[in-house]
């Protein structure tokens, strides 16, 4: 009777800690389904080009103005647009050359996070190819420009007359 | 009474324990492990209270006095995570090592080893967080959610508390694997499941939902170490990562723990009410499946902590009607609450008024957590006090009373002698003004958009801020009443009748002398 009961305790207690060992698992699981389940839905595709749309509608009346901003975080790279600022109409293409240099003597990886204000700019704005899509490997001491092509769509609020494009370049780890 | 001279013959096995500290170090013995639970997790509770008052001191008026903004935030951080980890969860844990063997007729846990191993982790977690405040750099400051990437930045504070967090986790999770197996393999014959005592249910429920989500937070810490040391990037937008997937991971975790946290208040209150209003419990089994609801949906709502961090009006929807959902099978509870004293002969002891105060403190609670459920209402409330005034309802006067209550009512059993009524009462009349004093005006005040986490306001929140305070103070004073009751009761209480509660209905008031034997039920008692 208590061999037999203990045994049956056992048995559970294996069970339970194979459960537990799923559950830790599943937590890392979870890692994955986020990133799938954001690619999916499109809810946080900041990798991704979107499509291009054959026949846009550009708002000939109204002017915006594009502020571009551009920041490093913690490697030696520098990193600037080449003009500071646009004054387009909303639905027109625009490509702007963005230029980076590695000042120091190591190959280095990184990677480029876009920010934007007025922070809902991103449901607005169609981005058609971008370094930022991809990571930037530079060499020591070389400089590199790259172009970001996108669209502003004519459905942006009619109060917002100034926007900002904001890239930050990171380090990726291995490099 | 069969059973009883079994479990005195049991008792002459007591000399062959060791004395002194060596007893307690290697105690497997349910009641001891229970006891040094109840003891850890009242200790933790004043450690956690004197970090409330410091942060209720520095709120006292509007300015920074007391406390400079760095180690207000270590303050608020830690007051979180000791009282949560520290004191609520391990003294539920106390109550469960106690009660749960005693009321379903086992003779003890089923692995006791461990149970002793689980507890004596506790001391170790317990002395990384508090040690955490005097290494460089102080404690973790990024909350007690400790969200990337502030947590991904601390220094050494840090890592201490994400240890600490590891073995507190593991300790909850072997905790709570031995009340599983007690509560499924080891019930006296004839003690049915559907016979068990509400407490046993909310148990079993409560230990299911503790190896279902610990180990999620135990990853996610994981995580959060490699992220810091070891040049992963779950959480770093730099290296690909994201910072708010660590807020689904931890919330993922984090909703199913403030269930973990009222569910065997629950419990406790289900046996309290019936015994003084000296009627069975009203619909039982509508009990169980409420319980087993609450924990299922408690699982699929944890998004309602994000509604700000950014998430499409789909999800929002989704997660606003699934957290209101969980209003239903709550509601039953307290209708059936209502129900047992409806027509009850009805008797006021101290245990009683901290359960009915349970009840209705909770419900505020809970309808606060109704409003902070809707969407816009939400986005207007969130990281304000309205959301502490809201989470106090819910764990002070719902999780620490039914503590209190609990630990009233069965002191007789456990100890063989009565606690002193009148200041009993004291105690929870106190508590009960003092803390609305704290608490309620919480409200307005995050209504009127105080944030929280911040050390300085603006002098229009100050008159609620200084009667906040001063509720703050009473209720910390109060409590050290009810350390002295206790005390008092130990040492020097009356001795306490074989039947304190002439309504209570379980095997532990019926089968067993007062005080309880060190060895109960070696000879299973037969349920009918």
């Amino acid at each position: 009777m208590v061999t037999s009961k203990s045994k049956a305790n056992v048995l559970m207690l294996k069970k339970l800690l194979i459960f537990t060992l799923v559950m830790f698992v599943f937590g890392y699981a979870l890692v994955p389904f986020y990133e799938k389940f954001c690619e999916v839905t499109g809810i946080n595709n900041l990798l991704q080009a979107d499509v291009r749309v054959k026949d846009n509608w550009v708002d000939e009346e109204r002017w915006i103005t594009v502020q571009f901003d551009a920041n490093t975080r913690g490697l030696p790279w520098q990193f600037k647009p080449l003009q500071t600022s646009a004054r387009i109409h909303p639905g027109e293409p625009v490509n702007v050359m963005y230029e980076i240099t590695n000042d120091s003597d190591r190959e280095i990886n990184g990677q480029a996070i876009p920010s934007y204000s007025p922070r809902f700019l991103d449901k607005h704005l169609k981005k058609f190819e971008c370094f930022c899509f991809t990571k930037q490997v530079l060499k020591p001491n070389e400089t590199r420009q790259m172009p970001v092509q996108f669209v502003i769509e004519p459905n942006l609020p009619a109060d917002i007359d100034t926007v900002t494009i904001s890239y930050t370049f990171f380090e990726l780890p291995g490099s | 009474m069969a059973a009883v001279h079994g479990d005195t013959h049991g008792h002459e096995h007591d000399d062959h324990h060791p004395s002194g500290i060596m007893r307690w170090v290697t105690t497997t013995n349910h009641k001891d492990i229970g006891t040094m639970y109840l003891w850890f997790s009242f200790t933790m509770f004043l450690v956690g209270g004197f970090l409330a008052m410091g942060i209720r001191a520095e709120l006292y008026q509007p300015g920074i006095q007391i406390l400079e903004p760095e180690l207000f935030n270590q303050f608020t951080t830690l007051h979180g995570l000791i009282m949560v980890f520290g004191a609520i969860m391990p003294a539920f844990v106390g109550f469960a090592n106690w009660q749960v063997p005693l009321m379903i007729g086992a003779p003890d846990m089923a692995f006791a080893r461990m149970n002793n191993w689980s507890f004596w982790l506790l001391p170790v977690a317990a002395t990384l967080l508090i040690g955490s405040f005097f290494v460089p750099g102080g404690a973790a400051a990024g909350g007690w959610t400790f969200y990337p990437p502030l947590s991904t930045q601390g220094g050494l504070g840090v890592d201490m508390m994400i240890f600490s967090v590891h073995i507190l986790g593991a300790s909850s999770i072997m905790g709570s694997i031995n009340i599983i197996t007690t509560i499924l393999n080891m019930r006296a014959p004839g003690m049915t499941l559907m016979k068990m005592p509400m407490f046993v249910w909310t148990w079993l429920i409560t230990a299911y939902l503790l190896v279902l989500v610990m180990p999620v937070l135990a990853g996610v810490v994981t995580m959060l170490l490699t992220d810091r040391h070891f040049g992963t990037s779950f959480f770093n937008a730099a290296g690909g990562g994201d910072p708010v997937l660590f807020q689904h991971i931890f919330w993922f975790f984090g909703h199913p723990e403030v269930y973990i946290m009222i569910l065997p208040a629950f419990g406790i209150v289900s046996e309290i009410i019936p015994t003084f209003s000296r009627k069975p419990l009203f619909g039982y089994s509508s009990m169980v499946y409420a319980t087993a609801s609450i924990a299922i949906l408690s699982c699929v709502v944890w998004a309602h902590h994000m509604f700000t961090a950014g998430m499409p009006a789909v999800g929002q929807l989704f997660f606003m009607y699934a957290t209101m959902l969980i209003a239903v099978p709550t509601a039953v509870k307290v209708f059936n609450w209502t129900a047992t004293m409806w027509r009850g002969s009805m008797t006021f002891e101290t245990p009683m008024l901290f359960s009915v105060g349970f009840i209705f403190l909770f419900v505020i609670g809970g309808f606060s957590g109704v409003i902070c459920a809707i969407v816009p209402i939400d986005i207007q409330v969130q990281d304000t006090y309205y959301v502490i005034a809201h989470f106090h309802y819910v764990l002070v006067s719902g999780a620490l009373f039914a503590l209190f209550a609990g630990a009233y009512y069965w002191i007789p059993k456990w100890t063989g002698r009565m606690y002193n009524e009148t200041l009993g009462k004291w105690h929870f009349w106190l508590s009960m003004f003092f803390f609305n004093l704290t608490f309620f005006v919480q409200h307005f005040l995050g209504l009127a958009g105080m944030p929280r986490r911040v050390p300085d306001y603006n002098l229009q929140f100050a008159d609620f801020n200084m009667i906040s305070s001063l509720g703050a103070f009473g209720f910390g004073l109060t409590q050290l009443l009810f350390l002295y009751i206790m005390i008092n009761c130990i040492r020097s209480g009356e001795k306490a009748p074989q039947l304190p509660w002439e309504g209570a209905k379980t095997l532990e008031w019926t089968h067993l002398p007062t005080p309880a034997p060190y060895h109960s039920f070696e000879k299973p008692p037969v349920v009918n």
